[in-house]
């Protein structure tokens, strides 16, 4: 298994990906909305490859700080930029986007937000990576990349002047919850 | 019933005996107080070995709650606690309910005091009727059922006339006044001393002004009608000053001091500790820095508990609206002695403000140790590391600030009217 | 002194008093409070970090006000709110206080929020709840009233920014006021440039000077070159007890007037906790005038509040009480 790790690679998944996204999506006039922070990010690249017209609106933006399962347990997350969804979702067709899909709560709660604020048509999930340790019945419809990882192992998106993508060894830590 | 105390260190500031001594006693006096006694058998003996032996101590003020308050505590369960804490003469003040306006009064508690048969209690007479500060109580009256004293209470007299004539009268029949001074309208509603800290808890603050105004009004009647008065309870160090003053005139004017406000300030409120809620109130640390020099200089000759047994309800609840008061009976020895370990006040002092001085201001022919008197005595242990814990007093009151406190000194013996009535790890009786 | 706020990893579990509390922690309420209120501004005004938790309003005085927004908040954060008026008229004021706490124990709530007509009595209950729970003071006595000075903190930032720089005067009834006792310390740990008082004697705490302030009796020297002026409400029975003459006196000494405030730097913003007494400590012209932030500082109220009652509750975790 490789890892992609340099933003060449990752500019392979995304045009992959918004292939996909363009044939399930065309003529249903899509929204688009990114998770914090990954997602966002993921999320613009995807929107500058599909291009202006694709998406019915500007990119919003999530950020499930306050949707999280584990408020008791870990308490207040340092940073909250707020969530901006700038358009109303009631009976529309949104495309979510994330970085990672891991354990499957972080969609859990960004699927709580989204109902939050209306009842959309329907949410189609795109993630760049998806890999093994899923604890809730979440998947995503669109993928870049599968990956088998052990307990051990984390990948993490990052966005210095372009998306890389880095694999590590070490203790489960509170971000780990994609 | 024959008691021999051996081979203690026998301290009696009456007469200035300090040394090492046998006390031998019969039929509960002291017959001699020497190395040997020929012809004695000792029913009982104490090894007082390494051990100080003084008269049993004279507590200047001590509430009972009996009559009135029996549900918080009683003669029974507090004379116990007091020769717990090496006293065998304590006074009560008059504010009981009914209060002791009448002969009655004073026959009921000296009844049920003399009925537990461990302590001596003396009662204080009430100046006016209802402690109302209006009409006079028979005092001649209250004397001769027993009282030793008149006072009004924590309700100062309000109109100077009628002080004026009260006093008057108690001097009349020789009787001593005892004042717990107090301007009622700058103590208003006051829980704490008025500076840094009660502005800084939010409480209302009680000015120094509150006593010395009325002990500076107080000395001058004191002054015009000559009677013979006692100051209670002194918080503040300018009080001293008004004192000192007035007994180099050679006004007949004592004061005493309470064990806690010798060592404790404003600062041991802390977070509203309610334990520290007391009237009056803990002052600043230089009140208590002047109060342990007044000791020391004689201005203040005695030093008192001001017990004041309360249930635990009385302190649980924000400060204001707590009760004001510390369970003081098991602690006056101890805190005393911790101002001698602290090198405050010299240990002949120490014991001569506890027995020999408050015995001179009541009148009352105790706190000493000589051929002939009634043997009432304290044996303490000076040197034995224990920890304070209320929960454990033998009062009914536990509402002590002194948790945790470590003292070098513990009552091990008491004994009165010639009979064991204290032994430290054996309680003499069950409170029910 | 409030030692007993922070958990051991030094999060916030009561909020009693600004005592004992470092600046960092003032700021991220602040910051926290600043992303709590966009949520006021969405369509949503909710979100679901509280949900499942029990919140007390414990009111021992009347006050539709706070109590409101302490309501607002608890159901913006989806918690379950309920509201107890409780007497103090009783003569048994404290017997009343600990026997309602026992039967609201039985209630298993994660949060009080007290306010009291005694100082220290927020302190009281929180040595009385079980481990887990939060207190959060809502006022007590004259002690305290530290959610209002960090919205009062909130509001004076979001117009001046830099603290370091800033002249504050409180104006009026220091001696009986727990807000203006918050506010000094807000000001002063978060580095306030200079805090003022303006009151007659009678109305200043003993030893003022020990709370960090500058004192003036003269109210125009008191307001030369302030950058933010704040005015306490005058309690009328204040005119009882000898404090003062009469409200018109007050008016005249230490009323904000349009004219008074010209003495203020020109930018300077006027605030007010609530509720106004109009021409006694303040003219309606000032009051509803361009410098007044009075109103935004009700609306802020909601938002500290949120940020407050999340960061108490969020440090949950650390009591192993938790019901799961």
């Amino acid at each position: 298994m490789t890892i992609p790790a340099t933003n060449s690679d990752i500019q392979t998944l995304l045009t992959a990906m918004a292939d996909e996204i363009r044939y399930s999506l065309d003529g249903k006039k899509p929204l688009l909305i990114g998770i914090h922070s990954g997602g966002v990010w993921v999320a613009q690249q995807l929107a500058a490859i599909l291009g202006a017209d694709f998406f019915d609106s500007p990119l919003g933006t999530l950020n499930i700080a306050y949707y999280r399962d584990d408020f008791t347990r870990i308490g207040m997350h340092p940073q909250v930029t707020p969530s901006d969804l700038p358009f109303a979702v009631d009976d529309r067709h949104l495309l979510l986007v994330d970085d990672v899909l891991y354990s499957g709560r972080t969609i859990r709660a960004a699927l709580n937000e989204i109902f939050d604020y209306g009842r959309p048509a329907s949410v189609t999930l795109a993630v760049l990576i998806e890999r093994n340790g899923r604890e809730l019945p979440i998947q995503a419809d669109i993928i870049g990349q599968s990956l088998t990882m052990t307990e051990d192992e984390h990948i993490k998106l990052s966005n210095n002047n372009g998306l890389t993508l880095t694999l590590s060894t070490a203790k489960a830590g509170e971000n780990d919850v994609a | 019933m024959n008691l021999h105390i051996k081979n203690g260190r026998v301290i009696d500031p009456a007469s200035q005996l300090d040394a090492q001594l046998d006390i031998f006693i019969r039929d509960g006096k002291i017959v001699a107080m020497s190395s040997h006694l020929d012809g004695f058998t000792a029913d009982q003996t104490i090894d007082a070995t390494g051990l100080i032996v003084c008269p049993g101590l004279v507590d200047l003020n001590a509430r009972l709650r009996e009559p009135g308050q029996e549900h918080t505590a009683t003669i029974e369960s507090e004379t116990l606690a007091a020769v717990a804490g090496g006293i065998t003469s304590l006074c009560v003040p008059p504010d009981t309910d009914p209060v002791i306006d009448t002969p009655a009064v004073v026959e009921l508690i000296e009844d049920r005091a003399k009925k537990s048969g461990r302590a001596m209690v003396y009662t204080i007479g009430a100046l006016t009727q209802k402690l109302q500060g209006e009409l006079l109580t028979e005092m001649a009256a209250l004397k001769m059922a027993g009282c030793i004293g008149v006072s009004n209470g924590l309700s100062p007299i309000k109109n100077s006339l009628i002080l004026r004539r009260a006093m008057e009268y108690a001097a009349t029949l020789d009787l001593t006044l005892f004042i717990n001074a107090a301007d009622p309208w700058l103590q208003s509603n006051g829980c704490v001393h008025e500076g840094a800290i009660s502005t800084r808890l939010g409480l209302t603050g009680i000015s120094e002004t509150t006593e010395t105004i009325a002990v500076a009004r107080d000395l001058l009647l004191i002054e015009l009608t000559g009677v013979r008065a006692h100051f209670h309870n002194i918080s503040c160090g300018k009080t001293i000053l008004l004192i000192k003053d007035a007994q180099n005139k050679g006004l007949a004017v004592t004061a005493d001091v309470s064990a806690h406000h010798l060592h404790l300030s404003e600062h041991d409120i802390g977070n509203y500790d309610t334990l520290s809620h007391v009237m009056p109130p803990l002052r600043s640390i230089r009140d208590r820095e002047q109060l342990q020099q007044g000791l020391r200089d004689g201005i203040i000759s005695a030093i008192c508990s001001h017990h004041q047994p309360l249930d635990n309800d009385a302190k649980l609840g924000p400060f204001a609206e707590t009760t004001p008061g510390i369970s003081g009976l098991e602690t006056l020895l101890t805190l005393t002695m911790k101002l001698v370990d602290d090198e405050e006040i010299t240990l002949h002092q120490a014991i001569a403000s506890l027995t020999s001085h408050p015995a001179d201001i009541l009148g009352i022919d105790a706190g000493q140790l000589k051929i002939g008197a009634q043997a009432d005595i304290c044996i303490f242990n000076p040197n034995i590391y224990n920890e304070c814990q209320p929960n454990k007093f033998v009062s009914a009151g536990k509402n002590s600030p002194f948790s945790g406190w470590l003292f070098n000194n513990k009552v091990s013996h008491t004994v009165f009217n010639g009979k064991l009535v204290f032994e430290q790890d054996k309680i003499r009786s069950i409170i029910v | 002194m409030s030692h007993n706020q922070l958990t051991e990893s030094g999060r916030l579990h009561h909020f009693l008093s600004i005592e004992g509390l470092k600046r960092p922690l003032l700021t991220e309420m602040m910051d926290r409070a600043e992303q709590f209120s966009s949520i006021s501004h969405q369509q949503v005004k909710k979100v679901p970090l509280l949900r499942g938790k029990t919140i007390v309003n414990l009111f021992f005085e009347n006050s539709t006000r706070t109590r409101t927004t302490f309501e607002l908040a608890a159901k913006r954060l989806s918690a379950d709110v309920i509201s107890l008026n409780i007497n103090t008229s009783s003569a048994s004021k404290g017997e009343s206080l600990r026997d309602t706490l026992h039967n609201l124990e039985a209630m298993h709530s994660d949060m009080f929020v007290v306010r009291h007509n005694q100082s220290g009595a927020a302190e009281f209950i929180a040595q009385h709840v079980a481990p887990h729970v939060s207190v959060i003071n809502a006022g007590d006595g004259c002690h305290a009233h530290p959610t209002q000075a960090m919205l009062d903190m909130f509001t004076i930032r979001r117009h001046k920014q830099h603290f370091p720089d800033l002249r504050v005067a409180i104006i009026g009834d220091i001696l009986h006021s727990r807000v203006a006792r918050s506010q000094i310390q807000a000001l002063a740990t978060l580095g306030v440039g200079e805090i003022r008082v303006i009151a007659p004697k009678t109305l200043l705490p003993t030893d003022c000077k020990t709370l960090g302030v500058h004192v003036y009796h003269d109210m125009e020297a008191g307001l030369k070159d302030v950058d933010v002026v704040i005015t306490l409400r005058l309690q009328l029975e204040r005119m009882q007890g000898a404090l003062l003459p009469s409200a018109r006196e007050y008016f005249q000494c230490y009323g904000l007037t349009e004219r008074k405030l010209s003495l203020a730097k020109p930018d300077a913003i006027v605030m007010h906790p609530g509720p106004i007494n109009r021409g006694v400590e303040i003219a309606s012209a000032v009051a509803d005038g361009p410098q007044s932030v009075i109103l935004e500082q009700v609306t802020h109220g909601i938002a500290v509040r949120m940020a407050i009652m999340s960061m108490t509750l969020g440090s949950q975790a650390e009591f192993h009480e938790v019901t799961p």
